[in-house]
């Protein structure tokens, strides 16, 4: 049971990975990092069965976070869209130096 | 005033005394300094007002420029107080220095005094093992030196009042003036090696600053920085010989220094030769001797008073100073001491050759200055250290006199060439001629010097220069001499430089007084005699110049009809004088040399050859008479060059263009190499490398700053795997 687990979360985690590195829509990107932290959820759940109570309280902590960047992030990317009338994260570049 | 007077000649108020004393005396009565330090400061005093004067005067004219001017300092509210200050300031704290000296010296006079007194003020340097304290010395050798300095420097600066009055810089001269007297008075009174150097050291800056004094002249600025280097070679040689005595003795004070030698040092030992050579070329630098005399004749870029100051009568005599101040270690050292009397016989010889055939005035005395401070230098080699010293006061007299003359004849002149705006040479002799009819005091004082320089009897220079040849002779011929045939070779030296100097000053004198006038005749009417201020300076040289010669007088001739059979008043009186000084490197000469000899190196006594030296002094000088005088000059403009072996000594051996090739065009070269491959190649070259490199990986990095955030994320992920895999793997 923990095994398949752990296999369903590493495969949702690569696909979260891949998701991140090759789209480049950032609200998919955005939803690839959500996919992310759910594969992490995921294992902490798990290995609570093994090792005790104290995985699923990260758990609830990480969904606390992660609905706190949701909204941070999305905020971000609505400004963006309206400055460039795009989220193909291609175009925003002003990383650079 | 009568009980003031003797109480300041035997030093009745030691309450009055500062500072704290060391040195105990025997005898009837101690001595007690008079205010020795004020002797210092007091020219140091004179600096600080002529230099404020100097800045003042200097902002004024630029003023005066700046609002499209000039300064005129003969305008009608007369001269500035910045030109009229100086005269009083500048003669006046050196003529105080003097008389101060003259209370301590006869305060000495009183007492025999068998140890030096050493006034400590403060502590100087102080760190671990190294102590120097800023003291002053006090002994029969300081004493003299003082008074040469103190006195002739006065005479100078007295004289400098007439030559460089209408000078526009007159306060800066006077600031220069007054730093060296009190550089000079620091070097003969310091009371070790250490303190000594600073003296050493100013009076080369001050030397510097007066030969640059017109630094617009773009040759006597060179001439000025030429001095400077040369006397830094020599100085190199001062410190390494400082530094080797003081890592055998881990003290710099002359007092243990020289009480310690015998017993620290092995007789001719590595060490002792060592420390001698170094000093010695300390003293070749400052004393113009070969093989660094080059800067001399160059340093008569300067003001002509300057000349006879610095570059005659004091600063260059501190070589000769400093060895019969350290006579201890010199008598410890055959080897050094040959050396020190070697280089000064070639010195005296060849620099005369050279003096046969100048035409500058002031180049005849630059040569014959450095030959007579070879004769010095031979005189203290042998071990007559009272006969150095005497040779050194003398000749401050009479080659102070001769520049002084110079300078008077010089000025003269300029002003009679100035009326016509004749661009000829002041200084050069060829221009001159028949100058009695215009100028006979400065003819016969410069006579006097002439007579008393080629060692006619009963001038000042036959005492003194007969001496120190005698004693050349007479110590090759000790029992246990070390090399008597070196000895006998310098003695010939000494001679034939005698004969050569005879030659070349009765030469300077028919071509500039006697002789038909070659100045121009509209020229001839403005050439005037002196003023007082610069012709009574002169007259008291010249007496001195007569008179000095007579306080030394060796006894075996003093007792001839030379001393008219003892009627001289004061015998051999430098001689005793210096006892205290020179007894213990007396008697470690007696210890390891034995007896000097009683005669001559061919036979012959003392009498025999003073007789002999002054009958051949007589015959050179009426022979140069009739063979110069016979000669027809013209104006230097319309001479032809000189040919032959004439022009070699009128270029000066080529010692300059030798010294061209062999040192600075290598060194110019070595330094040209170091500049240009060394310097902006190698090392340069590594530090601007380093820097391309950085610029060149920066490069590299900012090649993955894409700006956009995947490339970002990629990166994070495969560092990720990476740092995972070192972990797990």
């Amino acid at each position: 049971m923990v095994v398949a687990s752990m296999i369903l979360s590493a495969l949702l985690f690569v696909v979260g990975t891949l998701g991140v590195l090759i789209r480049r829509n950032a609200i998919i990107m955005f939803l690839s990092i959500e996919l992310q932290l759910n594969a992490v959820n995921l294992t902490f759940v798990a290995l609570s069965r093994v090792w005790g109570i104290e995985g699923q309280i990260f758990v609830f902590f990480v969904m606390t976070v992660a609905a706190a960047e949701a909204a941070v992030g999305l905020a971000i990317i609505i400004s963006i869209f309206r400055h460039y009338e795009t989220v193909n994260v291609n175009n925003f570049n002003l990383l650079k130096w | 005033m009568h009980a003031i007077l003797p109480m300041l000649l035997t030093g009745g108020t030691a309450a009055l005394q500062a500072g704290t004393e060391a040195g105990s005396q025997s005898g009837a009565g101690a001595f007690v300094p008079f205010l020795p330090g004020l002797v210092v400061l007091l020219p140091l005093i004179g600096f600080v007002i002529n230099g404020v004067l100097a800045l003042l005067h200097a902002r004024a004219s630029a003023v005066a420029v700046r609002n499209g001017g000039e300064l005129d300092l003969d305008g009608p509210g007369g001269r500035p107080l910045t030109h009229t200050l100086p005269t009083w300031v500048g003669p006046g704290v050196v003529g105080l220095a003097f008389l101060i000296t003259l209370v301590n010296f006869v305060r000495m006079l009183g007492v025999h005094l068998e140890e030096p007194v050493v006034r400590t003020y403060w502590t100087w340097i102080d760190t671990g093992t190294f102590h120097v304290a800023a003291a002053l010395q006090l002994d029969q050798l300081s004493m003299v030196m003082m008074l040469v300095v103190t006195g002739v420097s006065f005479l100078i600066h007295v004289f400098s009042v007439g030559y460089m009055g209408d000078d526009p810089a007159y306060p800066r001269y006077f600031a220069y003036l007054n730093l060296f007297v009190f550089f000079m008075l620091t070097l003969v009174m310091a009371s070790s090696y250490a303190l000594m150097f600073v003296g050493w050291e100013g009076v080369g800056l001050c030397s510097y600053l007066l030969i640059g004094f017109w630094f617009t002249d773009r040759e006597k600025a060179d001439a000025g920085k030429k001095a400077f280097v040369v006397n830094r070679i020599g100085d190199f040689g001062f410190l390494v010989a400082m530094f080797l005595l003081f890592s055998r003795f881990h003290t710099l004070d002359f007092v243990p220094v020289f009480h310690g030698a015998a017993a620290g040092l092995a007789y001719g030992g590595g060490l002792i030769t060592a420390i001698t050579l170094f000093f010695f070329l300390g003293a070749t630098g400052k004393s113009a001797q070969i093989p660094l005399y080059i800067w001399l004749p160059d340093a008569m870029a300067g003001p002509t008073p300057v000349s006879a100051l610095i570059h005659a009568a004091t600063m260059v005599t501190a070589g000769v100073y400093m060895v019969a101040r350290s006579s201890v270690l010199y008598a410890l050292s055959p080897v050094g001491s040959a050396t020190v009397a070697g280089v000064g016989a070639l010195t005296a010889f060849f620099a005369a050759t050279i003096a046969l055939k100048q035409y500058d005035i002031k180049k005849v005395l630059a040569y014959s200055t450095v030959s007579q401070l070879g004769y010095m230098f031979v005189g203290v080699g042998v071990g007559a250290y009272a006969a150095g010293i005497f040779h050194l006061m003398t000749h401050a007299f009479f080659k102070g006199l001769l520049f002084l003359g110079a300078g008077a004849i010089i000025h003269s002149m300029h002003h009679a060439l100035h009326h016509t705006h004749s661009h000829a040479d002041a200084q050069d002799m060829r221009n001159m001629g028949g100058l009695r009819k215009y100028m006979p005091i400065t003819w016969i004082v410069m006579w006097v010097a002439t007579l008393a320089i080629s060692g006619v009897w009963p001038f000042a220079g036959f005492f003194s220069k007969d001496e120190i040849i005698w004693q050349a002779g007479a110590f090759g011929g000790a029992a246990h001499a070390p090399y008597p045939r070196l000895y006998t070779f310098y003695w010939i030296l000494a001679l034939a430089a005698a004969l050569l100097t005879a030659f070349y000053m009765t030469r300077l004198m028919v071509m500039t007084f006697h002789g038909p006038n070659r100045t121009g005749t509209e020229e001839s009417r403005h050439l005037r005699e002196t003023p007082a201020v610069m012709w009574i300076p002169l007259v008291t040289l010249a007496a001195l110049s007569l008179f000095g010669g007579w306080i030394n007088v060796p006894e075996k001739l003093h007792q001839s009809f030379l001393g008219l059979f003892g009627a001289l008043p004061m015998g051999e009186w430098m001689h005793h004088w210096l006892e205290p000084v020179t007894a213990a490197a007396q008697q470690i000469q007696a210890t390891h040399l034995g007896a000097v000899s009683e005669s001559a190196p061919f036979g012959g006594g003392e009498v025999l050859w003073g007789v002999v030296s002054f009958l051949l002094a007589v015959a050179v000088i009426a022979f140069a008479w009739r063979m110069v005088g016979s000669r027809k000059y013209v104006p230097a403009e319309e001479s032809p060059a000189d040919t032959g072996f004439a022009r070699v000594l009128n270029r000066k051996w080529y010692v300059d263009e030798l010294y061209d090739t062999i040192v600075v065009r290598p060194l110019k070269s070595t330094s040209r190499f170091c500049w240009k491959v060394i310097d902006a190649g190698v090392i340069d070259g590594i530090v601007n490398g380093l820097g391309y490199l950085a610029r060149g990986l920066g490069w590299f990095g900012s090649l993955f700053q894409t700006g956009t955030v995947n490339t970002y994320a990629l990166i994070l992920s495969l560092g990720v795997l990476v740092i995972l895999g070192v972990v797990i793997f």
